[in-house]
């Protein structure tokens, strides 16, 4: 722990800030890394980690502040600057090259020759991996046969090769197994115990509590709170990272819900789901949850006509029922539905279009007369709601490529509004965006539903679910369970259901 | 009526590509004049701007189509064999019309179904390439490189490997670089290269498709998503693209005066640097008729200039290869620094 550590700290960074066009994604960063102990640097998407992470890997030049290794300035201005420096990264993707041996990958970029020749640094390579508890991975092995955790072994591994002094790690558990992820907390005190600096980036807050000994939060590219982990709860942790206390961040839906809008029945995709039905009302906000791989996404997309669908049938407004085999977005959007797609970047919005080009893509008949389109109509529908939806930007014609996150998401809902559909699937509305637009979407939300649009939101996050659904249903490999309201839920039991696929005992009728 | 904000905002990047044609005038004429001074009032001649502009329409009406596939985030390697598997057609239409090697018995009839059978050709030649890159998936590099030799093939086949000679006919002085009637100022040829601009340019511009063109190149997932019908409106992009290439084959005939199925060999190449010069984007979403129009003028340009400097055939090529990769370097620059602010 703490204890005996020196005083000054081996890496400080002090009031960073870095901006990217107009979003300032950096604005005054402070941290302080100690040896011999493991940073948590919490916050959620888009609060500045990342972007914090690129900085400190040299990837990134701040814009101002100052960065000090061990008391003296560190220039950080190239990656390799900052290897030279014992600065290592480890990524949530993996950065190994499959092809390549062991130890080819953890010796890459500091091979060392002899006459031109390779010369073997096998014994390195061995000490590096049994410091780690991982003396049998070997290193002629190919990284490709090895397992997800095993490469991340490996990739730390690298870091010590290399001689680091501070190891920062993003969401190094995101793809791990419990197992696992208990064999990378040895690691991880194990390398902290000989006395290397340790940066474990994490939005898992039970994590941070069982491996990290200090935190620091980040909050809208500031860091907003840093403490000992082990004088800190939870609810102190959460309220630092949203800036507000939970009650105050998502506003509760306060109108009834109406007839049965939808009826789904036994969706079955290519590999998930499997066999869902449910119900959703008129006005009503249902929540669905999952952990990665349950298939939430797969739902949404089925249903959607953007992912092949084996068997299922949907009603629409207790009308005649639709097959969804063959289903396509066109089919879905006429029918009444829209899906605000979970990728920004790669699906939802084409980056280097225009806002009001975005905004009209879906409905563009609606800004058309007999094929030929209506500029002037198109860029007040889009001036219009750009308005309404306060999306921060010089002009409707600039490209969506130039917006933060979260006013691109509303570039989307924009979109979902003028198209008018009655059901809306929302994939992680609120995924990388500031804590501020958070607010407002959740407002959007509410303010559709209430007007009387049915709205399903997909989300990792529970939190939001909770706070803002009517409802909520929970998915695991591919099965959703019964929708109950969000107040009958505890959290407890919705994670249990996600994990296990079981209700807790208590609720279950015997 | 549709108005003109969106070209009101785009006029720099629209003018760019002039500039550049301008530049390329300004730099030849600043060499010639130092260099081969005897051959400056020959390169400032009228005759030699209608050279010029003659020259440049295969390429220009060849470009306005290939723009719209680049725009849609597709390519068009079969543009070259098209033009001449077109112009192959013609020819063997206007021989079906002619009587016994009369040349009054082709007609304006005679002509006019030849320019259609030779656009039907380039259209179909279009729709096959948008229909099998999209039903069966295959990626367009890899289906419209296959048709660069079946078309190549059939053209060659259907012409008995050989040219295909005519009877003198009107259509022969489509592109006479000294038109008659006089008034015409230009050749026939070049004032239909307009013309499809025009219509090009509107139709990218200013209609449902033509904004489906650009959502395609931009992002496929995203046009998916806003129920854009992807596979239809690909294969119609091609079919037009093909269709252009048909109307680019019938004034290679009349350059000609003959359907030559070794003809614009490779001329996709060229096609596809106007469009690129023009400010297109290989990767979608970027594209402008008016601006592949001035890339194919810098090209036809860029060869007169270099051979009134008695620069070697080899040289031009040099050149040539030089300002398509500075074409693309300016863009580049300009899209990271437009992204930077």
């Amino acid at each position: 722990m703490a204890e005996g550590v020196a005083s000054v700290p081996l890496l400080r960074l002090n009031a960073i800030t870095k901006s990217f066009g107009p979003v300032q994604a950096l604005r005054g960063v402070s941290l302080d890394i100690r040896a011999g102990e493991v940073l948590a640097l919490i916050g959620e998407n888009g609060a500045g980690k990342s972007t914090l992470m690129k900085v400190l890997s040299g990837a990134h030049q701040p814009d101002s502040g100052s960065v000090e290794m061990a008391g003296r300035p560190l220039a950080l201005t190239c990656p390799s600057v900052a290897r030279r420096a014992g600065i290592a990264m480890i990524y949530q993707e993996l950065t190994l090259a499959p092809h390549l041996s062991v130890e080819e990958n953890m010796t890459l970029g500091m091979e060392q020759t002899k006459f031109g020749f390779l010369r073997s640094q096998s014994e390195k390579v061995k000490a590096a991996l049994q410091l780690l508890g991982a003396e049998d991975i070997l290193p002629s092995r190919k990284v490709r046969s090895l397992t997800i955790a095993r490469q991340q072994i490996v990739e730390i591994a690298r870091a010590i090769v290399s001689e680091a002094r501070v190891v920062i790690m993003d969401e190094p558990t995101s793809s791990l197994s419990g197992e696992d992820k208990q064999a990378l907390f040895r690691v991880i005190r194990k390398l902290r115990d000989e006395g290397l600096a340790l940066v474990y980036i994490s939005h898992f807050l039970d994590e941070i509590d069982e491996i990290a000994d200090r935190y620091t939060v980040l909050r809208d590219g500031e860091s907003v709170g840093q403490g000992l982990v082990a004088e800190s709860t939870p609810e102190s942790l959460v309220e630092q990272m949203i800036g507000r206390t939970i009650d105050e961040m998502y506003p509760r839906p306060d109108h009834d819900t109406g007839e049965v809008v939808l009826a789904v029945k036994n969706v079955q995709g290519t590999s998930l789901p499997r066999g869902v039905s449910f119900e959703l009302q008129g006005r009503e906000i249902l929540g669905i949850f999952g952990l990665v791989g349950a298939g939430r996404t797969e739902l949404a997309r089925c249903l959607f006509g953007l992912d092949q669908v084996v068997a299922g049938q949907i009603e629409l407004h207790g009308g005649t029922e639709m097959n969804l085999s063959g289903f396509q977005p066109i089919k879905a959007l006429t029918g009444g539905l829209d899906y605000l797609s979970e990728d920004r970047k790669d699906e939802g919005l084409a980056q280097n279009l225009s806002i009001a080009t975005n905004t009209t893509l879906s409905a563009i008949r609606k800004t058309s007369r007999f094929g030929f389109l209506q500029l002037d109509e198109e860029k007040a529908t889009a001036d219009r709601l750009a308005e309404k939806l306060d999306i921060r930007c010089a002009s409707t014609s600039q490209p969506v490529s130039a917006l933060s996150g979260g006013n691109q998401q509303k570039v989307a809902l924009a979109r979902m509004i003028h198209h008018d559909s009655d059901i809306f699937f929302m994939d992680e509305p609120t995924r990388g965006i500031d804590v501020g637009s958070k607010h407002e979407i959740y407002e959007l939300i509410l303010s559709l539903a209430a007007a009387g649009k049915s709205i399903i939101v997909v989300s990792s996050y529970l939190p939001e679910l909770l706070g803002i659904c009517h409802n909520i249903a929970v998915m695991h490999r591919g099965s959703l369970s019964k929708k109950r309201p969000a107040e009958e839920w505890s959290e407890q039991e919705i994670l249990l259901f996600a994990t296990t696929g079981k209700h807790q005992p208590s609720s279950v009728a015997p | 009526m549709p108005t003109l904000p969106a070209l009101s905002s785009n006029w720099k990047s629209l003018l760019l590509p002039f500039i550049g044609l301008l530049f390329v005038f300004g730099l030849f004429t600043a060499l010639i004049y130092a260099f081969e001074p005897d051959n400056l009032s020959a390169f400032l001649s009228s005759r030699n701007a209608k050279t010029v502009i003659t020259q440049t329409v295969i390429v220009g009406i060849g470009a306005l189509g290939m723009t719209m596939v680049i725009t849609s985030g597709g390519i068009d390697l079969s543009a070259g064999s098209t033009i001449a598997l077109s112009s192959v057609a013609c020819a063997l239409t206007l021989n079906a019309f002619a009587s016994g090697g009369d040349p009054a018995s082709i007609g304006a009839l005679g002509m006019g179904v030849a320019a259609l059978v030779a656009m039907a050709t380039g259209a179909a030649t279009g729709a096959f390439n948008g229909s099998v890159s999209c039903l069966l998936k295959i990626p367009p590099f890899i289906v419209t490189l296959g048709t660069m030799l079946i078309a190549r093939g059939t053209a060659e086949g259907i012409a008995n490997q050989s040219q295909v000679r005519t009877p003198e006919n009107s259509l022969q002085n489509f592109m006479q670089r000294n038109p008659d009637p006089e008034w015409l100022i230009f050749a026939p040829g070049v004032w239909i290269t307009i013309a499809l601009l025009i219509g090009v340019g509107i139709t990218m511009r200013y209609t449902v498709f033509g904004r489906y063109i650009y959502a395609l190149g931009s992002n496929e997932s995203t046009a998916r998503l806003c129920g854009i019908p992807v596979a239809r409106t690909r294969i119609l992009i091609y079919t037009l693209c093909g269709t252009l290439m048909g109307i680019s084959g019938v004034m290679s005939y009349a350059f000609l005066g003959s359907g030559d199925p070794t003809t614009a060999v490779a001329k996709e190449l060229d096609i596809i640097a106007a469009v690129v010069i023009g400010g297109g984007s290989l990767s979608g979403g970027q594209g402008s008729p008016i601006g592949s129009i001035a890339g194919a003028l810098i090209m036809t340009l860029l060869v007169s200039g270099c051979s009134m400097l008695n620069v070697p055939d080899y040289s031009q090529k040099i050149i040539i290869g030089f300002i398509i990769i500075g074409a693309v370097a300016v863009d580049t620059w300009k899209t990271r620094r437009q992204a930077a602010s």
